[in-house]
């Protein structure tokens, strides 16, 4: 028995030490840049104002599909605001907005002051949802193609030079 | 040339460390009984030279020496003196050597304060300790040296994180790390026991005083850092369950289960073995939590610059560490037949072990789970409070009843006698809570058992005051566990928050309260400039009136915007407001939080330490 133990309290020291060992050579940063390139994954989220999801099928038809996550609370997501209004009036883009976290009451606040650029608005109240596009702060922006491929991605405000790099893919038809 | 200087006074230290290191073990095989005179000098010089070696540093950074690297990165000719100083160890480097001198310092004290216990215990002890010195030395003269040069010469430096720019946070390292260093002195007595086969109860007299100074101050100092996350950290709350505060936390339930059963080994003379485990243990858990921090592997507010060779370094001392306790455990463990009532104190002692030991390993899984995850199937994952919350909360109703129940159990045999005063003290309990609830507010039944087994926990300890017990400073910080845990469960449930926009000149109304943005007025400072807002908050229901005035800071060096917390404390209650900028708009983002009884959490925590001080005093005065 007490071999036993010594064993196992052998063996866990091992293991630990092991995993620091492996983990000092890994990047910490969840880089989730790397994203880029991949397809995303099956997309179910609920809609904003109905009783209904959102699923893959409804963006394969848009040519270009942002996914922007914002809330009311989050300060950055003002600052991206009018970026979002401007990218709306362009054609081959839809935008689906993620609201992350939020109360309804506040974002309806929110986009009745500042303009509601979305296509598409659909609510995260938990924050679980957003987890599976690799977000870990808002705002962040995704953008995609009618492969639900992800063609560029912004983790934090989008900013002007975002914006024209955005149109350039979007308009390079 | 301070750098120079720096550098020799390195070099010097981990000479005597090799002197101090052979004249004990040739000393070993002398049959005199007390250590030469010369090994005390060294050992002295060792202190003074390691403690001039950092004013040296502590110079450059007050002259603005950019010639050295960790000068220059870390401060600012412009940064006022206080920070300048605290700047020395607000990085890696300097840190380290903060670091080194705890081990030295201790080092020295434990050889001068403990003559009456055998010499080779104490030389094992000196050797061991000497060890670790020079295994840091060796770390911070190769891998992280703060004397390090950059030619050409910078003109200006970096400048210090302006988060870090803060008191508490100036004393917050020094505290902790006599608490968690401090841990080392009873890892080599420890290891210096199992050697020399010290294993009495004369052993646990020799470390309790330095478990108590290291377990004091680690409770003082991961106070300071929770009061510096409350109001720079702008969010209102003390405790993250961010993976470096755990870091502090795990050696600190492992101080707190040894200083138990270090009671247990000095009264009944059993547990050895497991007092031995728990000092290794304790230490083991400092260097661990260092490595996880300094090596990157973990993300938290704790940002130091990552550097995977430090890591291998802190790894690789941390393996030899842990080779070294297995090694000696394993082969001087002998099977004990510890009988134990199991109505007796020692039982009761052992059980707090568990409890201990049970949130360590809680603790634990739940900081290293996330490195697990990533390393063995590329996931990440993040362990947030609502696991902390809810395996340990409960946990706690229990352990709070058993803390008051077992300082009264009495040694080898015990009989409950005093069961009615136990019924009276949950009655009043009961009806305390009662009143809580039915007066204010009503909260989940979690919380009634929390407030419940905390006010039972106060009242026998208040009771226990009257007792005329010379168990005094245990009463202080058993009571005072009591109230952090009733303070917090009450401000937890009775915590107000609301979130919302202002401009200059509006006034809003929400529920029972109204605020006014007076006024904003743009100060500069040295080394930055201060939107200050003057907010009114008038509580319509008590026409109770408070001004806040919350700051957006901006500041040079380095560019950077923080958010400054206002914070009004009285005896009752907290009023907590941050203000942001909201770009392009003549709004401002309003953080309000009204977070009652605020300041006796602190208090409480203080007064947890103050029975450390307590004991040490009383330890002392016997001695």
């Amino acid at each position: 028995m007490q071999n036993i133990i010594k064993i196992i309290t052998v063996f866990v020291f091992i293991f630990i030490l092991g995993i620091f060992y492996v983990s000092l050579n890994r990047s910490s940063n969840y880089d989730t840049e790397t994203l880029v390139g991949n397809k995303l994954g099956e997309i179910k989220l609920k809609s904003f104002y109905k009783d209904k999801f959102y699923v893959n099928e409804d963006f394969e038809n848009n040519k270009y599909t942002l996914i922007n996550f914002w809330a009311s609370w989050c300060a950055p997501c003002r600052i991206e605001h009018q970026y979002l209004m401007e990218l709306s009036n362009q054609k081959n883009i839809k935008i689906l907005g993620v609201n992350f976290k939020d109360k309804k009451t506040n974002a309806l606040k929110f986009l009745k002051d500042l303009g509601n650029p979305y296509d598409y608005l659909a609510k995260d109240t938990q924050g679980k949802q957003s987890v599976s596009f690799g977000i870990y702060g808002i705002p962040e922006s995704i953008l995609i193609d009618n492969k639900l491929i992800i063609l560029k991605k912004v983790i934090g405000p989008l900013n002007s030079q975002d914006l024209e790099e955005i149109n350039k893919i979007i308009k390079n038809l | 040339m301070l750098s120079n200087i720096g550098n020799s006074l390195l070099f010097l230290n981990i000479f005597f460390g090799f002197l101090i290191i052979h004249y004990s073990i040739n000393f070993l095989k002398n049959s005199n009984t007390t250590i030469p005179k010369k090994i005390y000098h060294l050992s002295l010089l060792q202190s003074t030279s390691i403690l001039i070696c950092f004013c040296t540093l502590v110079a450059a950074f007050l002259v603005s020496d950019f010639s050295l690297i960790t000068v220059y990165q870390n401060s600012h000719t412009l940064k006022p003196i206080f920070y300048k100083i605290s700047g020395t160890w607000g990085n890696h480097e300097g840190s380290l050597l903060l670091w080194a001198i705890i081990l030295t310092i201790f080092s020295f004290l434990f050889l001068i304060f403990n003559k009456n216990h055998p010499k080779n215990f104490r030389l094992h002890t000196l050797i061991i300790q000497n060890l670790l010195i020079l295994g840091f030395l060796f770390f911070i003269l190769f891998n992280s040296n703060p004397f390090s040069v950059i030619n050409p010469i910078p003109k200006e430096g970096l400048g210090l994180n302006p988060i870090l720019q803060d008191p508490a946070l100036a004393i917050h390292p020094p505290l902790l790390y006599v608490g968690f260093v401090g841990s080392s002195i009873y890892f080599s007595a420890a290891m210096a026991s199992m050697i020399t086969n010290y294993s009495d109860s004369l052993f646990a007299k020799s470390i309790k005083s330095w478990v108590v100074i290291s377990w004091t101050f680690q409770t003082l100092g991961i106070l300071v850092g929770s009061i510096w996350a409350y109001y720079e950290l702008g969010w209102g709350g003390f405790w993250f369950w961010d993976p470096v505060e755990n870091a502090s936390l795990l050696p600190w339930f492992a101080m707190t289960a040894l200083l138990h059963s270090l009671i247990v080994l000095e009264k009944r003379n059993i547990l050895y073995f497991w007092t031995i485990i728990l000092c290794l243990l304790t230490f083991i858990l400092s260097v661990t939590g260092t490595f996880l921090v300094r090596s990157g592997i973990l993300n938290s507010v704790h940002t130091f610059a990552n550097d995977p060779s430090r890591g291998i370094y802190i790894l690789i001392f941390l393996s030899l560490m842990i080779i070294a306790s297995i090694y000696f455990l394993f082969s001087r463990y002998k099977p004990t037949n510890n009988y134990l009532n199991s109505n007796s104190k020692e039982t009761f002692v052992l059980i707090n072990n568990w409890f201990m030991m049970f949130y360590l390993i809680t603790v634990l899984l739940g900081t290293l789970y996330p490195i697990f995850t990533d390393a063995l199937f590329n996931s990440k994952i993040s362990v947030g409070p609502p696991f902390y919350n809810s395996v340990i909360i409960p946990v706690v109703t229990v352990f709070l009843i058993l803390m008051a129940v077992g300082p009264q159990v009495k040694w080898i045999k015990n009989k409950f006698t005093n069961i009615k005063s136990y019924l009276l003290i949950i009655l009043a309990a009961l009806l305390i809570n009662f009143l809580i609830f039915y007066f204010f507010k009503s909260y989940s039944i979690t919380s009634n058992l929390i407030i419940i087994s905390s006010l039972f926990l106060i009242i026998s300890s208040i009771k226990d005051i009257f007792k005329k017990t010379n168990h005094f400073p245990r009463v202080i910080s058993h009571l005072s566990f009591g109230f952090l845990i009733f303070f917090i469960g009450l401000n937890h449930n009775f915590s107000i928050e609301k979130d919302f926009n202002l401009k200059l000149g509006e006034k809003k109304q929400i529920d029972n309260f109204q605020f006014f943005l007076q006024d904003l007025e743009l100060t500069k400072y040295p080394n930055y400039q201060a939107v200050k807002g003057k907010i009114k908050i008038s509580n319509l229901i008590t026409s109770e009136e408070r001004t806040l005035k919350p700051e957006i800071r901006i500041y040079d060096n380095p560019q950077t915007l923080t958010y400054e917390a206002s914070i009004r404390t009285n005896f009752l209650k907290d009023y907590y407001l941050t203000m942001s900028n909201i770009d392009r708009s003549e709004y401002y983002n309003i953080k309000f939080q009204e977070k009652p009884l605020m300041i006796w959490i602190w208090i409480s925590v203080i007064s947890l330490s103050l029975g450390g001080f307590l004991s040490l005093f009383r330890y002392a005065k016997y001695n």
